[in-house]
């Protein structure tokens, strides 16, 4: 099954993430993409006590993600990729041809941004940057859990 | 005397403001209690929000789960501040322990009231 979600999460590791897709898609590995995480020791400590002991957790940077997406894609286990914004996205899909879809589900309101879902704020640069992954043919919607309906990218961006 | 400590309860959703509601209206106690709920927030205004609730005084952090964002970023603002204790798992009878003794220092806290809530929690054969 490989990676089941590839998701933009600005809380990264959090309970919608772990229980509210983790369980009904059985995920037992999580890789997480940022490249401040993956150099603090101590920030990785945290978001280890944030999963279960049968979940993995996996650090990486964008370009450890990038080369080791197809290992991951290949791996028998399900897992879920998680990047905390939108630049890291792109720049993830900008290494590697093998984000072929991504999830936003959350972004939260900072100065600068608008309200475009509930669980939703863009600036005009983001939503600029997640229509250019939609020309460049990344499958983009909004969807926070698993039980609500993927708001495609036209609705929202 | 100092000020007798505070407690930060942090939650998804509204179950903080649930809490302090309960125990107020079990004890008549007003103001021990200050909750927070992720509604709405990304990592740093969650931490904002609890800069605010628990400023530079001690406190104990309750926090509803054991992972999640409320528990990486109080565990966060505990590393940055001191005399910051947390607990997970919150539960009205932790609570109710933690807002009768508040005289002592914020690790002393956060055990008794852990012991509290874990003794609280209890299965009765159906």
């Amino acid at each position: 099954m490989s990676i089941a979600l590839f998701r933009i999460d600005d809380r990264l590791i959090h309970g919608q993430v772990v229980v509210g897709w983790g369980q009904p898609l059985d995920c037992t590995f999580i890789v997480l993409v940022d490249d401040e995480v993956r150099n603090s020791d101590w920030e990785q400590d945290l978001y280890r006590m944030g999963v279960p002991p049968h979940i993995e957790i996996v650090f990486a940077s964008v370009n450890e993600a990038a080369e080791r997406l197809p290992a991951w894609e290949a791996d028998a286990r399900v897992g879920i990729l998680l990047v905390p914004d939108i630049d890291t996205a792109a720049a993830l899909a900008g290494r590697s041809d093998r984000v072929k879809r991504l999830n936003v589900g959350g972004i939260h309101h900072r100065a600068g941004r608008t309200e475009r879902l509930r669980f939703v704020y863009l600036t005009d640069e983001e939503r600029a940057k997640l229509r250019q992954l939609a020309a460049a043919g990344v499958d983009v919607t909004a969807q926070d859990v698993p039980t609500a309906r993927p708001v495609p990218l036209a609705e929202f961006a | 005397m100092s000020e007798p400590l505070r407690g930060v309860i942090v939650s998804h959703s509204g179950v903080a403001q649930a809490l302090v509601s309960a125990v107020t209206l079990i004890t008549g106690i007003d103001g021990a209690l200050v909750p927070i709920s992720n509604e709405g927030c990304d990592n740093d205004a969650l931490g904002e929000r609890l800069r605010q609730a628990v400023g530079e005084r001690p406190a104990v952090l309750f926090v509803d789960l054991p992972g999640g964002s409320c528990l990486t970023n109080s565990i966060r603002y505990a590393k940055q501040h001191a005399d910051i204790a947390v607990v997970t798992g919150v539960n009205l009878a932790m609570l109710l322990d933690f807002v009768f003794h508040r005289d002592v220092g914020p690790a002393e806290a956060a055990r008794r009231a852990g012991d509290a809530g874990a003794k609280a929690i209890r299965v009765t054969a159906a």
